[in-house]
């Protein structure tokens, strides 16, 4: 409890008359500084982004066509398995780690399907890093974007690696789901930007 | 154990600096003494290149000595140290400020930290295999033609203190928002905090760009792609985008922490209410908001056309009315103070007096036509060292003096502190002035060798610089002097309001043995607080907090 003296200009002055019994009540704070390391992580790509956009803009004859069938399907299943990964967090919300484990295992094995599916892409690609600027943004742009996706994939395994101690995750404390599933949205979401910047345009 | 609830145990050992501590003051301590320690490594070498400069011609180091010697003096000076001694003041103060046991993350911190002397050793081990030539901005074309290995060592430098750089960001917008004690609303919240606040977002939305830069430029020296390489197609001007606009916010990030601490100086060494606290909050806010857009401003003479110089030379100017409610406002809170003229509130007046001379000079470089004319000249050689160091590095002094008592119990030697302020003063006007002159003149920047016309005025500068050099010995000497036989300083020996004041002096590891109590709000100093009702007088309450030490 505290009472709150006004002084002539206004500022408050307070006198505990108890201290409260937890000094940090929120326990959301490591989420805001993800949150933060996630406002960095999307300037990088920005930054990336827009190197990319002045020299299409600029530069002549610049874009090269690109096969299209293969992003195109790791495009579906990326997206697709941020939804089957919210169905993990939807599970230990409800004390459900059978299924956490089974939404996070199958989020994992697309997260793999997808950057099998880059390597593939790679390796049938007519142009290699240093034989054009558009080769050298496309390997750079996608390259750094699937070493996020791997950064993920480690998270989303080290979620269940950690699920298999009983009463790791319970409905009152999931931090490390909410925050593989926020890292994986966010690299879901940088891969529509990329996919429609490189790709499509 | 969530990491905010980390319990440090035990007293504080001199070997707790060397290793992995998460104590927030612990790390804010590393920080100061490694960014020192680099301040003496950048001014050893500036001190070369003046000594080079001293003549006409090349003939004290080689030119291509030369043009490493600007090189590193550059990097190390921004990024290994004010970029950290802001991040030291930062770390020690904002727990305590705001009376929290420590920062949101206290892992983060140490490993943050840790990462300053790796990426110092790096940068200099670059001596050996050719340091980098290209200056502090590393352009391409020509930093990728002037020594391969040297470049990609600065850059993996720079890669390393700037993730350093925005994990400490993070942690201190976390630690700001989420763990003042209840009491404490956000506009009763020190003008520091306010001031990593604005400092943080900048590193949190600027560092990152750089980093793509780098990536980008690391490509072409090591991959053979031709992002910035003409011959290969590649545009040198996006790689000059994406370095300015981080480095032009930069230097907000350089100097905005040290606004934050004379706006905790001038009030307790004038023992008046800081002038206008949410004008200067915001002003910092409103300053990150502007640098962000101004960065082509440093490209006025690469072929920007016309219009666009126009829309950057307007928003560049439009950075002097925050920076102005700022200035006016510290003027003010001096204006009819009851001034202790001690070392610490010499060097806010000093910072006062350089910046303001930095911030008109800018205001100058901004106006495209002044611009071309002065361009890569020594004006602008000046004009950033009156921003940097008459901003950053005096205010930084100050806050060494002032905060001196907390962190080491003692009181400095106040004597041999005002002989490092004259001679600081001195030496740095009389380094620095005379190269607006010269610039004026048309003396170009990163050159050992130019027109005997020059000499003179560059001698003048030579001997400032060694003035300047010296004058570090008085500091270490009051700082020596000060743990040596200091008198011991109590909780408070500036009758302070802020809430570091409040624990014991140097404070104890889990930094308050109860919750602290805020009084008042925090620079209501010398007002007379009787309220109607006969509530207690602060200045009592003030009393009483500075008598429990």
């Amino acid at each position: 409890m505290q009472s709150s003296v006004t002084t002539t200009n206004g500022a408050i002055a307070s006198e505990y008359q108890e201290a409260p019994t937890e000094q940090h009540g929120h326990a959301d704070y490591r989420m805001l500084g993800l949150v933060f390391f996630l406002v960095a992580e999307t300037m990088i790509f920005m930054g990336l982004f827009a190197a990319f956009v002045i020299y299409k803009v600029t530069v002549p004859d610049f874009t090269k066509e690109l096969e299209l069938l293969v992003p195109t399907i790791n495009s579906v299943i990326l997206v697709s398995s941020s939804f089957v990964m919210h169905k993990g967090q939807s599970a230990i919300k409800n004390d459900d780690v059978k299924g956490l484990q089974l939404w996070f295992g199958l989020t994992a094995l697309m997260g793999a399907v997808f950057l099998g599916g880059q390597v593939f892409e790679y390796s049938n690609m007519e142009f290699g890093l240093t034989e054009h600027l558009f080769g050298s943004c496309f390997y750079v742009l996608t390259g750094f974007h699937g070493l996020h996706v791997t950064a993920g994939l480690l998270f989303t395994l080290a979620v269940l690696w950690r699920s298999r101690e009983a009463g790791h995750y319970s409905s009152s404390s999931h931090f490390g789901v909410e925050a593989a599933e926020l890292y994986w949205h966010f690299v879901d979401v940088v891969w529509l930007v990329l996919f429609l910047l490189v790709y499509l345009l | 154990m969530s990491d905010a609830t980390i319990h440090h145990g035990g007293d504080r050992k001199w070997t707790d600096y060397f290793t992995f501590c998460t104590d927030h003051k612990v790390i804010g301590i590393q920080y100061l003494v490694t960014s020192f320690l680099f301040y003496f490594v950048g001014g050893a070498l500036a001190e070369v290149v003046r000594t080079e400069l001293a003549t006409p011609d090349p003939d004290f180091v080689s030119p291509e000595v030369y043009n490493q010697l600007f090189t590193m003096h550059g990097t190390i000076m921004i990024f290994l140290w004010i970029v950290p001694a802001g991040a030291a003041f930062a770390n020690y103060l904002i727990p305590l400020m705001i009376g929290a046991d420590d920062m949101a993350f206290p892992r983060l911190n140490a490993v943050a930290f840790w990462m300053q002397p790796v990426g110092g050793i790096l940068l200099i081990s670059s001596f050996f295999v050719g340091a980098p030539q290209a200056g502090w901005t590393s352009y391409p074309p020509l930093s990728l033609i002037s020594g391969k290995w040297g470049e990609e060592l600065w850059i993996l430098c720079l890669l390393i203190l700037g993730t350093a750089s925005i994990l400490g960001a993070i942690n201190f917008v976390t630690t700001i928002f989420k763990m003042r004690i209840p009491d404490m609303d956000i506009h009763s919240m020190p003008l520091f905090c306010w001031a990593m606040l604005a400092t943080s977002a900048l590193i949190l939305l600027s560092t990152p760009v750089l980093a793509a830069a780098l990536i980008l430029l690391s490509f072409d020296l090591m991959a053979g792609t031709a992002f910035f390489n003409p011959t290969g197609g590649g545009d040198p001007i996006v790689y000059q985008h994406l370095f300015w606009f981080y480095s032009h916010p930069a230097v907000y990030i350089m100097v905005l922490p040290f606004f934050g601490v004379i706006s905790e100086v001038l009030p307790v060494h004038s023992r008046k209410p800081i002038f206008g606290y949410r004008a200067i909050a915001y002003s910092g806010l409103a300053i990150s908001f502007l640098g962000l857009i101004v960065w082509a401003h440093h490209m006025f003479t690469s072929g920007t056309p016309g219009w666009l110089r126009m829309f950057f030379m307007a928003t560049t100017m439009l950075v002097a009315v925050p920076t102005g409610i700022k200035i006016f406002s510290w003027c003010a809170t001096l204006w009819g103070g009851k001034l202790q003229l001690n070392a610490a509130l010499l060097f806010a007046i000093g910072f006062l007096s350089s910046f303001l001379m930095g911030g008109l000079t800018g205001v100058m470089l901004a106006a495209a036509p002044f611009d071309i004319h002065v361009h890569d000249t020594y004006f602008v050689v000046g004009h950033f060292h009156y921003v940097l160091f008459g901003g950053s590095v005096f205010a930084l002094f100050s806050g060494v003096y002032h905060w001196y008592p907390k962190v080491t119990g003692k009181m400095y030697d106040e004597i041999w502190g005002k002989i490092h302020f004259v001679m600081t003063f001195v030496g740095f006007n009389m380094t620095f002035l005379p190269m607006h002159y010269l610039g004026m003149q048309g003396m170009n920047r990163r050159i050992a060798l130019y027109d005997p016309q020059y000499q003179g005025i560059n001698q003048i500068c030579t001997w400032g610089s060694y003035i300047l050099a010296l004058s570090t010995l008085p500091f270490l000497v009051s700082m020596a002097l000060g743990l040596i036989k200091g008198k011991v300083a109590g909780r408070n020996p500036w009758r302070a309001l802020t809430l570091e004041w409040q624990t014991t002096s140097p404070p104890e590891i889990e930094n308050f043995e109860e919750m602290p109590v805020l009084w008042a709000g925090p620079y209501e100093y010398g007002i007379d607080t009787e309220s109607e009702d006969g509530d207690e007088d602060i200045e009592d309450m003030l009393t009483e907090v500075a008598n429990v030490g």
